[in-house]
Order: C-alpha cells, then structure tokens, then sequence
C-alpha cells in the first residue's frame, strides 16, 4: 500500500494585506497518511493546501516533500494530484479525455492513457460514464471524475481542497466513504481541507483544526474529540455545553459533580468546565432544580434542552432517541455528569 | 383570460414580424440597388459581365492591378490583425483575470480607449511611430496592421471578456497545472479551446472592421481594399460597387459560418 511520502510543511507564513493567513503553520505528513485540515473560514487551512501546491507562495518557510524541498519549484513540477472545491473538469473533454489530460502531458502513448483512464474511472465507478462532457455529469460524478484525474498521474501527494462542500447531504457522505476507500486501496499521502468536522473526523487518519493561520491541535479524531487541546477545538469539534464551576487541581465542580480534568486544563478558581452532551445525563425527578426546556427527535437520537436551575445557560444533553417521548417541555429533571473527563478553562 | 392571452401573442407576433421585415427591407434595399447597378450595362439591359470580370482572377489582376493588390493587402493586413490581436489579448487578458484582477479594470479602459479616438486623431498620433516603422520594416501596407491591432482592441476586448466570464479560468487553469502543464500548455490546451467561440467572434470582427477600413490607409497613402475600390469608382464604378457587395456577402457568410460552427460545437456535446 504505502507509496506515499512524508510531507513537512515548516513554518509557513503567509500574509494578505496585512492579515496572517499562515502564523508559522508547522505540519508533518506520514507516508500514507490522510489528515485533514479543519478549521472556519478564513484560518488558513486552504492557503496552507495551496502553499503545499505550489499555488500560493509562502512569504517564508519550508515546503518538503519526500525529503526534497519544493519551496520553489513551480506547480507543475511538484507532482501533485489536487481535486478543488469547484467543479474543474475541462469542459471541452469527456471524462476519459480529462482523466489521460496529466497523462498525456507525462508523454503515455495512448494505449497505456486508455488503459490507465479505463482503470482510474472504474475505480470511482464511473466506467459507464467515458464518454460525457462535464454538463452531461452530476456534481457527484464530476468531482468523482476530478478524483480520477487527480490519481491517474500518480501523484506523490493527493490535495483536496473542500471536494465535497458543493454536493447535497447524501452524495456528500457517499462520496467521502469513497474517497477514504480510494485513498487507502492506492496509499497516496493526502491533504483533506474541510470546515465540516464530521467529514474530518469519518475520514481522516489525524485532523488538524486551525484557528488565524495557528495549527491548534493535530491528533487522531477520536483523542481531539475526548481530549481536545483548548476551548475553541472543543467548540468547533462536536458540541460542547459551558457549565460554570470550580477547579480543584486535577478535578472540577460542576452540575453538582466532580470531573476529572484533562491536561491543560485551569488548575484553580471558577472555571467554565467543557462538557460533551453525550457525558450528561437526565432523569424525570419532581423534585429536581433543573427543567426541561425542550425535546427533539433526530433519529438515532434525541437531544434535550435544560436549564440547570441555578445562574447557568442552558445544556444540552444527548439521550436514545426512544427516551425523548419522556421529556417534555417544563417537566423537572436532575442532571448529572457521567464523569468523563473534562476541559476547565479560567473565565475571561 | 386564456383568449386574452392569446390575442396578445398574436399581436406581438404580428409586431415581431413587422420589425424584422422593416429592418430587412433597410438594410437589403442599398444591397439590392448595388446589385441591381452592378448588373446593368450602358444601355440598361441585364448583364453579368462585371461579375463575370470580378470572379476571373488572372483578368483582374491584369486589368486592375490596384483592386488586386488591395485586396492582397487586405487579406494580408486581416491576418497580421487577428494574429497580432490575439497573441497580445489572450494572454494578457487571462493573466490579468488569474494574477492581477485589480488591473482588469485598467485593462478594460485601455482596450476601449480606441472607441473614443476618431481615426484622424489616431494618424496624427501614429504618424511620428509610423516613420520610425517605415524606417525599419519598409513601407509596406502591411504594418497598416499594428494600428488595426489599436482599432480592433476594443470590440476584440468585449467577445474574449464574455467568453473569460463564462468559464472558471482560475480553477480550470490551476488544474491544469497541478496536472503537470506549464503556462503555455495552460493557454493552447484548456484556455483557447473553452474560448473557441469567443476568440472566433473576435476574430470575425477584427476581419470585419479591417477589410472595411478606408480611413488610416487613405492617409498614410496605403493602397488596401477600400482604399483601391475608392481609386477604382473614380474610373469604373461597376466594378467598384461589385467589389463592394462581394466584400458585405463574403462578411455575411463568414457571420453565418461562424454562428453555424459554434452552434454546432454545442449542440454536438449536448447530444452526445
């Protein structure tokens, strides 16, 4: 499997009009590896990708691709296979003729470019679709197609710039199985850049999220769910309800609970304490402080609104999606942390 | 209601078709009266032998050697027009869209600078450069083509902008170079064939406006098409006129065939 090279992107800095896209961005690739870049609009994550292609030039730092610096070699020279956010198929080509376009730059005599598009295009599932020009194609097809491309030049690294924000819900989920299944059948070192963070976590190896051109936290989406490294990270990955409380060295009060809390945490004073709504739990209790403000059903589960009784905002707390007939609006509960450990962080 | 409805379609129906019989009728009339004077002999019967004079070559240029190197002057200078004219917007009007966005709107105001600059003002203004042209590429009519290049810029400028504004050209070309293409191949082939119609309408009209143009070779005392079809009225105006409505219907089909091209491409990927 592993034909992909380590990438090393060392210090990237990257200023528009004053404003840092890239703030020292420092990011190592493993030879395989799929990790993506999550973060909201405007952290940088999609400048670091162009930086890495070749297709912005960083105003100081170091791009490395199996050992080599490429800093300063030009886009086409990095060989780089990139599938964009917008849809970037060559209008003028069918799908076989935009597949064999790197191909044929790359000097393939047409039996081989027939062979290896033939190939390419099977393995997006699109055999029976050669012969369509882009207009003739759905956004699905056409970004499976832009996949194809991509891959077909063998690239030492695959970059993909958002490929699935322009698709609906359901093509968006499909489409990103495949690309996982793609990317670890051919072993091809891939940048994801995303600002969905289930598209983060469902497929990649490690996730970066980034916050004014800062890589806050790079870890496996399991450890940056259940250990994020800051207030923001556990904000923009998953939901997090802020409960107030008070921190005693390694654990926390809060909701009437002690919490361990996780490294990094405020060690001291009143804290708002990050708590997953999955590390909650709430039971009918007539004679419980906290009410229930609302209830929804969303399938495999149902969440429900609380309000904690004392000076705290509302929390939200995950329950089976059968438990939700049991809560309604104005009845009273008790709620109590599962005792997962927690972010504490000092309140500002 | 639907009566109504249909009352009022038939009406404007009818007005459509006014309209279009009204403009036909303008613009086919003067065409026929050039027919009509380019077929009649001195003594008013029908005649075709001033066409049968215009369609044989060797004759042509035997008998009017002016009208025949005009006419290859013209050719000549519509070539060296639309090269030139292409070579220098395409690129440039592309590297503006991808690199520089801010200065299209520079761009635009140069390209469209000629429309306000009457032909006279514009020989006074060449004239100085076109001493310093003479002095070392000749005098040929055919660097008439570098000024046709200025005149042609701004209806050139308007067809390969409508043409840019339809395609994705930033996504379009940096795929095309994380594929491996350099420049170059960028512009020859994703570029020029995504702006085939716009580039062919530019084209078109660059033919167009250089076949048709009198003033700047009449005052720099260059022999081009109108300028030996305006030499040759003075001694035989049949022949002038003929070479007149030849030159409009060859401007017509070329029109045609150029909307049929581009029609065609279209309507071929989408039944395919």
């Amino acid at each position: 499997m592993t034909r992909g090279v380590a990438v090393q992107l060392t210090d990237l800095r990257r200023t528009y009009s004053g404003v840092n896209a890239l703030d020292g961005l420092t990011l190592h690739l493993e030879p395989g590896e799929l990790v993506a870049l999550l973060g909201p609009s405007g952290c940088g994550k999609t400048t670091a990708l162009r930086c890495l292609a070749g297709l912005e030039d960083p105003d100081s730092g170091r791009v490395e691709v199996g050992g080599k610096d490429l800093t300063k070699v030009s886009t086409n020279k990095r060989d780089m296979g990139m599938v964009f956010q917008a849809y970037s198929l060559f209008p003028h080509l069918t799908a076989r003729q935009n597949v064999e376009f790197g191909l044929q730059l790359r000097k393939q005599g047409s039996e081989q470019r027939r062979r290896r598009s033939a190939e390419m295009l099977e393995l997006v599932g699109l055999s029976a679709h050669v012969d369509k020009y882009a207009h003739q194609m759905s956004g699905g097809q056409q970004q499976r197609v832009a996949l194809a491309r991509a891959l077909a030049i063998e690239p030492q690294v695959l970059l993909l710039d958002e490929p699935l924000s322009a698709l609906d819900a359901k093509v968006r989920t499909q489409l990103r199985d495949e690309i996982r299944r793609i990317q670890l059948e051919v072993g091809t070192t891939t940048l994801f850049v995303t600002h969905d963070q289930e598209e983060a976590l469902a497929i990649a190896d490690r996730v970066g999220v980034m916050r004014s051109g800062k890589l806050l936290q790079l870890a496996a989406p399991q450890e940056l769910y259940s250990r994020p490294a800051d207030d923001f990270v556990a904000d923009f990955v998953g939901l997090t309800n802020r409960v107030v409380g008070t921190s005693r060295g390694t654990t926390a009060e809060a909701l009437g609970a002690s919490l361990p809390l996780l490294p990094g945490s405020a060690t001291e004073g009143t804290v708002t304490v990050l708590i997953r709504p999955e590390h909650l739990t709430v039971t009918q209790d007539a004679q419980g402080s906290a009410v229930v403000i609302s209830s929804s059903f969303l399938g495999a589960q149902g969440r429900v609104v609380v309000s904690p009784g004392e000076d705290l905002q509302q929390v939200l707390v995950q329950v089976p999606s059968a438990a939700v007939a049991d809560f309604a609006p104005g009845d009273r509960v008790t709620l109590r942390p599962v005792g997962a450990p927690a972010l504490a962080v000092a309140r500002g | 209601m639907s009566g109504i409805r249909a009352t009022r379609r038939r009406r404007q129906s009818v007005l459509r078709w006014v309209v279009v019989t009204v403009s036909m009728v303008f613009f086919a009339a003067p065409l026929a009266g050039m027919l009509d004077f380019t077929t009649k002999d001195a003594q008013g019967r029908r005649t075709a032998a001033t066409w049968a004079k215009l369609v044989d070559v060797e004759g042509i240029s035997r008998d009017y050697p002016d009208l025949a190197a005009g006419f290859t002057a013209s050719v000549g200078l519509a070539v060296l027009t639309v090269v030139v004219m292409l070579v220098l917007l395409v690129p440039t009007m592309t590297w503006v869209r991808l690199r520089v966005p801010g200065l299209s709107r520079t761009v635009e105001f140069l390209c469209l600078l000629p429309l306000t600059v009457p032909a006279i003002v514009l020989v006074v203004g060449l004239t100085p450069v076109y001493s310093w042209v003479t002095y070392f590429l000749g005098e040929s009519t055919i660097w008439l083509g570098f000024a046709y290049v200025i005149l042609v810029l701004p209806y050139a400028y308007r067809s390969i902008d409508v043409g840019l504004r339809a395609i994705d050209v930033k996504t379009l070309s940096e795929a095309a170079r994380s594929l491996g293409a350099g420049w170059g191949r960028v512009m020859v082939r994703v570029v020029l064939p995504n702006l085939r119609t716009a580039v062919l309408s530019a084209a078109f009209l660059a033919v167009a406006l250089t076949l048709g143009e009198f003033t700047i070779a009449n005052l720099f005392s260059r022999t081009n098409l109108q300028v030996a079809m305006f030499l040759l009225g003075k001694s035989d105006a049949q022949i002038s006129v003929a070479v007149g409505l030849a030159a409009l219907v060859f401007a017509f089909i070329v029109l045609f065939g150029l909307s049929f091209v581009g029609g065609r491409s279209h309507s071929r990927k989408e039944n395919s």
